[in-house]
C-alpha cells in the first residue's frame, strides 16, 4: 500500500511535467491543426536557459523558472512568425515537415553552442532538496515543488482561456478561424498568443525536468516531446482538459511500469497506448466524433 | 447621425452623395478573378446611410463573392471599395477582415457559422470584445476596470440576445439551438460587432413563411433601432420585395439591373435571367 502511494506521488510529478508540455501541443493543434514537433525542443531550450540562469547568472530557482518561461515564450512566437505564418495557406503536410525542420534546427543549434555532452543541473537550495514522510510515504520537497508549480501554471492557463478576452478569441479561432476573423478578431495575434502560452509552459517544464532528473542534453526534448504528444492524443488533441488527463495518465503508466521492474519497456508501453488509442478511439478520451463535412 | 453636412473626402463620395443621405459604401467597378474565371466583374453599387438594399440573382451569380470582397475574405482583383465612417472615406478593398469589421461592416453567413461549442452568450461576447478596452493584466487580476468592462459586455450581450428572443437560451451551447434560433444568433453576433453596415447573407434560408414574415419585421426594426444600413442577399422574393428600397440584380457576376423592386420586377433582363416563368407571381 505504501509502495503504491509512493508510486502515485512519483507518477504525479512526472505526469504534471508531461501535462505542461502536452498543453502546448494541444493548444497549438486546436488553433491551427498543426502538430508542432518543435515543441519538445522549446522545452529543451527552457531547460538550458534555466541551467545557465542558475549557474552563470547564479539566480535562484524561481527567477530562473521565470526567465526560462519568458525566453521560451519569445522563442515560440518567433518560430510561429518566421516558420509557420508564411505557410498559413499551404497544405498541412508542408507545415508539419517545417515543424520537423525547426525541431532539428533547434536541437543542433543548441548542440553547436553548448556541445553534445550531458550536463547536470546545479544543486538546489536546501529547502528544495529535503523530503518528508506522510504515512510511510516519502515525499520529496522537489516533487511538491514540481506538482505545485505545474498546478499553479495550469490554473493560470485556465483563467486566461476561460475568463479573458484573448482566451475567448482563442476558443473562437479554434472553432472557426474565418468566422472569427470576420467578427473582428485578429487571428494572427491570437495564434501568436497561443504559441506564447504553450511555449512558456514548455519552458517551465524544461526547468522542472532539469530539477527532477538532474541532467540535460540538447536531444532531451525528443522523447518527452513525443510522449507529451501521446498524452495530448490520449486526452483528445485540441482539448485542454484532455491534455491534463493525458499527461497525468502517461506519467502514471510510465511510473508504474518502471516500478514493476520493467523500466526497459516503459517507452514501448507508452507508444503502445498511442497505437491502441488510434485504433479504438482516434479522437481521444474526451474527443467528440466529428462527422466529416461532405 | 446628427453630423452637419458631411464633408466627403473621396471623389466617389462627392459624386454619389445626394439628398437621401451620404454614401456609406461605394463599390466601383470591382472585379474578382479566380484563376481564369471572373466570379464578379465590373460590379458597381452604392449604399447610402440608412438604406436597405437587396442583392439578388440566380445561384452562382456571385452574390456571396460580393459579400466576401466587402468583408475582406479576399481582395478585389480590380476596382475600389470605399467605405465611409465618421466622415472618413477609406478604400477597404483588400484590408484585413478584422479591420474591416472594426471599421463598421458586420455580416452573417449563408451556411450558419457560429462558434458551435461555445455558449450562446459567449458567441456574442466574443464579437463584442473588439470594442472593449482592457488588458490581460486587468483580466487576470480582476481589476475594477476589468469588472466594469466585463459587466458591461455581459449587459450589452444580454440586451442583444433579448432583442433576438434568445435571452432565455444564453447559457445553452450554440450547437443545441434550433435552426431558426441559430440564424437569430448569427444576427445578434453580427450586431455585437457594432456595424454601421450590416450584410445579411440569406437570412431567411430554410425558414417557413411564418418565420420569414417574423424575420422581415425584425430586420426592419433592427434597422431603426441600431441606425443600420443593410445589404441583404435573399432568395425569398416576398421578403425582398417587402422590405428592400432598392435592388441590385447579379447574373454571371455582372450587375444586370438595379432600381426599386417594382422597376426590377419589370426589367426584361431580370425576367429572363432570374425570375423566369415565376415573373407573374
Amino acid at each position: 500500500m505504501g509502495e503504491f502511494a509512493q508510486q502515485v506521488i512519483n507518477g504525479l510529478s512526472l505526469g504534471s511535467i508531461y501535462a505542461l508540455i502536452a498543453l502546448g501541443y494541444t493548444m497549438v493543434y486546436g488553433i491551427i491543426q498543426l502538430i508542432n514537433f518543435a515543441h519538445g525542443d522549446v522545452y529543451m531550450v527552457g531547460a538550458y536557459v534555466g541551467y545557465f540562469s542558475m549557474t552563470t547568472l547564479r539566480l535562484g530557482f524561481f527567477e530562473s523558472l521565470l526567465i526560462a518561461m519568458v525566453i521560451c515564450m519569445v522563442l515560440g512566437v518567433v518560430i510561429e512568425r518566421v516558420a509557420y505564418k508564411p505557410l498559413r495557406n499551404s497544405t498541412r503536410i508542408a507545415v508539419l515537415i517545417t515543424a520537423i525542420g525547426v525541431s532539428l534546427l533547434l536541437e543542433y543549434t543548441m548542440m553547436f553552442f553548448v556541445g553534445a555532452a550531458v550536463r547536470s543541473y546545479p544543486p538546489l537550495p536546501d529547502y528544495l532538496t529535503g523530503s518528508f514522510q506522510v504515512g510511510g510515504v516519502t515525499v520529496g520537497n522537489q516533487q511538491v515543488l514540481i506538482i505545485g508549480v505545474s498546478l499553479l501554471l495550469m490554473a493560470i492557463l485556465q483563467l486566461i482561456v476561460r475568463r479573458t478576452r484573448v482566451g475567448r478569441a482563442m476558443r473562437a479561432v479554434s472553432q472557426d478561424a474565418d468566422a472569427a476573423r470576420l467578427m473582428g478578431i485578429n487571428v494572427d495575434n491570437t495564434i501568436s498568443f497561443t504559441f506564447a502560452l504553450g511555449s512558456a509552459l514548455a519552458g517551465a517544464a524544461g526547468v522542472l525536468v532539469g530539477v527532477y532528473y538532474n541532467s540535460i542534453n540538447p536531444l532531451m526534448g525528443i522523447l518527452p516531446g513525443l510522449k507529451a504528444f501521446v498524452a495530448a492524443v490520449f486526452g483528445g488533441i485540441g482539448l485542454i482538459p484532455g491534455a491534463l488527463i493525458g499527461g497525468f495518465f502517461i506519467g502514471g503508466v510510465e511510473t508504474f511500469v518502471s516500478a514493476a521492474g520493467q523500466s526497459l519497456y516503459k517507452d514501448a508501453v507508452v507508444f503502445g497506448i498511442l497505437i491502441a488509442i488510434l485504433i479504438i478511439k482516434p479522437t481521444g478520451l474526451l474527443g467528440r466524433n466529428v462527422k466529416e463535412k461532405v | 447621425m446628427a453630423h452637419p453636412a458631411p464633408q466627403a473626402s473621396g471623389p466617389a463620395a462627392s459624386e454619389q452623395a445626394d439628398r437621401a443621405g451620404e454614401t456609406l459604401l461605394s463599390v466601383d467597378k470591382v472585379t474578382r478573378n479566380f484563376g481564369g474565371l471572373s466570379a464578379v466583374s465590373n460590379v458597381s453599387l452604392q449604399i447610402r446611410r440608412g438604406e436597405l438594399v437587396g442583392l439578388i440573382g440566380p445561384n452562382g451569380a456571385g452574390k456571396t463573392t460580393v459579400f466576401n470582397l466587402l468583408t475582406g475574405v479576399y481582395p478585389p482583383s480590380h476596382g475600389a471599395i470605399e467605405f465611409t465612417r465618421d466622415d472618413r472615406t477609406r478604400d477597404i478593398g483588400g484590408m484585413a477582415p478584422h479591420r474591416i469589421c472594426a471599421a463598421g461592416i458586420g455580416r452573417t453567413f449563408q451556411n450558419i457559422r457560429l462558434f458551435k461549442d461555445l455558449s450562446v452568450l459567449d458567441n456574442v461576447k466574443i464579437a463584442m470584445q473588439a470594442n472593449v478596452p482592457y488588458g490581460l493584466f486587468a483580466a487576470m487580476f480582476h481589476t475594477p476596470k476589468f469588472h466594469k468592462a466585463e459587466v458591461e459586455i455581459v449587459d450589452r450581450s444580454m440586451e442583444l440576445l433579448g432583442i433576438m428572443n434568445l435571452a432565455d437560451k444564453a447559457g445553452a451551447q450554440a450547437r443545441n439551438l434550433s435552426y431558426g434560433d441559430q440564424r437569430h444568433l448569427e444576427i445578434a453576433r453580427a450586431l455585437a460587432t457594432e456595424p454601421t453596415l450590416l450584410l445579411l447573407d440569406e437570412p431567411a434560408a430554410g425558414m417557413n413563411p411564418a418565420e420569414t414574415s417574423q424575420l422581415t419585421d425584425l430586420i426592419t426594426s433592427l434597422r431603426e433601432r441600431f441606425k443600420l444600413s443593410i445589404l441583404l442577399i435573399e432568395h425569398d422574393m416576398s421578403l425582398v420585395m417587402r422590405i428592400c428600397e432598392r435592388l441590385y440584380v447579379l447574373d454571371h457576376g455582372v450587375v444586370i439591373a438595379s432600381g426599386s423592386p417594382d422597376e426590377v420586377r419589370r426589367h426584361p433582363k431580370v425576367i429572363e435571367a432570374y425570375l423566369g416563368e415565376e415573373a407573374d407571381v
